[in-house]
């Protein structure tokens, strides 16, 4: 079997089982997470793309997940937008904005890169607080439409879930195909050696910045969903405690795989709900696991699945061989 | 094919080149060579855009392209490889030297996220032409290594392979031996005489003399940022204040 039709499979198993995984869930708290689970899973793809393929760290992501929620939220409830419309708009200015702020801030690299999206981040989330006329401020935004396709509303936890995926979904397919393109080879060559990269021909001024903007769109696409969905947002989501859990889930998933973000996102999603009774202290759990998983496990989670399978593979092969 | 015009770089206070010209043919080999700080890398990485120059000009077939980018000369056709080996570690051979062509593809963000027909295509040719530079280096065996766990020797040459894949009109090699055992060596200076010969200018800075003499057609020696001499092999060797450079150092 080729690389290529082995990549195929993989998405067409994941595929099946996303789509029948409700078939086994009673009650709609299992249906929730696993909605939240998607949403994370858009982010973390989203962030992946610039920082496990263009080696380019934000520490201000969770503001694009904010701006796409808050855009499309203040278009529907504010000027009657279609959900549709304002999530496509959301989209595109929030992938604007990063390709405006990405060409001066994305020359910047590593500390000072991380303190310039550390600092947008802020300056996004302080006006969320306090637009209030627009935003809500503090007390957030609600009354938010669900999305619907003509009579079909997505106002229940079944129908949420299907809508999540399939966009999330799609997002994995695009995002495999993006990485495994020209495009996905050049940013993986200016994170190796940028000086390099552009001996060879490539503009990484210019694709940083582009991969900049796309990981920004995916982010408000996701955005634009939770705030569609949840019906209620507030400034308290897209803090820097949640930018902090988005590179978290990208580490731990494995920098540079579109599954390994997937499961970042799900570890990142469950977790909290055991790690409630510590409260406020459950960033120092996050920060533990990245030490440990820089540590011990650099190619994230996916990389030791991987070897585990590669294993199980070699077992295989090694007894048919004996028993033959 | 190369002239580079009173080319002249200072580095805070301190004068890394001053005032070096020099002219490079077409379908030459031309080598630089010279002592330990004499400023062959940073001629190196004026010319391909990596630094810019204090003063001077360096011309690529009569275009002054004295302020290009590495990534618009690469598109011109001028490539080059590295003193400290730059690939692409975590890639594979083969993906190191599919960057190479990437100035030979143009699909964009949205088409490779789509995989459009024009897409799906050119990808199959880029692997296809990076297959060929692999026969091309003799390196087809490795392909599939990743990049880093290469052993040295042919790190230099998957940089060659990577280089070629541009389909350049000129490569500037930066001390492509050094490291190399004898085998590898002779192995190597066979391969430049085949690049040239395929029609491709080649510059090289080299410390290994007896390379140098055996490949060059005209050498340019360099010392302490000025230029010292130029000729053939025959005249350097036989150069009064070369040898006394050289001697100098030891
Ligand atoms: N980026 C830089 N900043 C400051 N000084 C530099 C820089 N690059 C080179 N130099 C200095 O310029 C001088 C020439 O260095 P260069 O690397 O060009 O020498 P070289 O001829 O390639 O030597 P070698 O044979 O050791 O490779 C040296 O004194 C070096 O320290
Ligand atoms: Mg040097």
């Amino acid at each position: 079997m080729t690389k290529e039709k082995r990549e195929i499979l993989i998405f067409l198993i994941f595929t099946l089982a996303v789509l029948i995984t409700p078939l086994f869930l009673r009650g709609s708290y299992y249906l929730n997470v696993l909605v939240f689970i998607g949403i994370n899973t858009m982010l973390a793809i989203a962030l992946n793309l610039l920082l496990g393929y263009a080696g380019q760290i934000s520490l201000g992501h969770a503001a694009f997940f904010g701006l796409g929620a808050y855009i499309s939220g203040i278009l529907t409830t504010r000027f009657s937008f279609d959900p549709w419309l304002a999530m496509i708009i959301s989209a595109l200015m929030s992938g604007g904005l990063a390709f405006i702020i990405g060409f001066p801030i994305l020359k910047l690299k590593g500390h000072y890169l991380a303190m310039a999206t550390l600092g947008f981040g802020i300056i996004m989330f302080i006006i969320f607080n306090e637009t209030v006329a627009l935003t809500g401020g503090p007390s957030g935004l609600s009354g938010i439409p669900n999305i619907h396709i003509n009579s079909l509303v997505f106002d229940n936890d079944l129908n949420n879930y299907y809508l999540i995926w399939v966009i999330t979904l799609m997002v994995m397919l695009l995002s495999i195909n993006l990485s495994q393109s020209r495009i996905g080879r050049a940013l993986r060559a200016i994170h190796d050696s940028e000086v390099a990269a552009r001996v060879m021909g490539v503009n990484a001024r210019v694709l940083k910045v582009q991969i900049f903007a796309v990981s920004a769109l995916i982010s408000a696409v996701a955005g634009s969903l939770y705030a569609h969905t949840m019906t209620f947002i507030s400034p308290a989501s897209f803090g820097f405690n949640f930018s902090i859990e988005l590179v978290t889930m990208v580490i731990i998933g494995g920098l540079g795989s579109i599954y390994g973000s997937f499961l970042g996102a799900a570890i990142l999603t469950v977790l909290p709900e055991f790690l409630r009774v510590l409260q406020d202290f459950d960033i120092v759990v996050y920060g533990l696991m990245l030490i440990l998983m820089t540590m011990f496990m650099p190619g994230g989670l996916i990389s030791g699945l991987r070897l585990i399978g590669e294993a199980i593979g070699s077992r295989i092969k090694r007894k048919s061989v004996s028993n033959a | 094919m190369l002239r580079i015009d009173g080319i002249t770089k200072i580095f805070g206070g301190l004068t890394a080149l001053e005032d070096v010209s020099l002219f490079v043919n077409k379908g030459s080999i031309t080598g630089v060579i010279g002592p330990n700080g004499a400023g062959k890398t940073t001629l190196f990485n004026i010319v391909t855009g990596l630094y810019t120059q204090t003063s001077g000009d360096v011309y690529l077939e009569e275009k002054n392209i004295s302020l290009y980018a590495p990534e618009v000369l690469a598109g011109l056709g001028l490539v080059r490889t590295f003193q400290n080996v730059e690939l692409f570690g975590q890639m594979t051979v083969l993906e190191n030297v599919m960057v190479g062509l990437h100035t030979k593809s143009k699909s964009g963000i949205i088409s490779c996220s789509f995989k459009l027909p024009g897409q799906i295509k050119e990808e199959r040719y880029i692997k296809e032409k990076a297959l060929h530079w692999l026969e091309y280096t003799g390196m087809a065996d490795a392909a599939e290594i990743k990049a880093n766990n290469l052993p040295f020797g042919k790190g230099r040459l998957l940089e060659i392979s990577r280089a070629l894949a541009v389909e350049p009109k000129l490569i500037l090699m930066d001390e492509p031996a050094a490291g190399l055992n004898s085998r590898e060596t002779s192995a190597l200076a066979n391969l430049i005489r085949k690049i040239r010969e395929s029609g491709i200018t080649i510059v090289l800075v080299e410390h290994d003399m007896e390379l140098v003499m055996d490949i060059c057609d005209s050498i340019v020696v360099l010392n302490l940022g000025k230029k010292l001499a130029e000729g053939t092999p025959r005249e350097i060797q036989e150069n009064p204040a070369v040898i006394s450079a050289y001697l100098g150092e030891s």
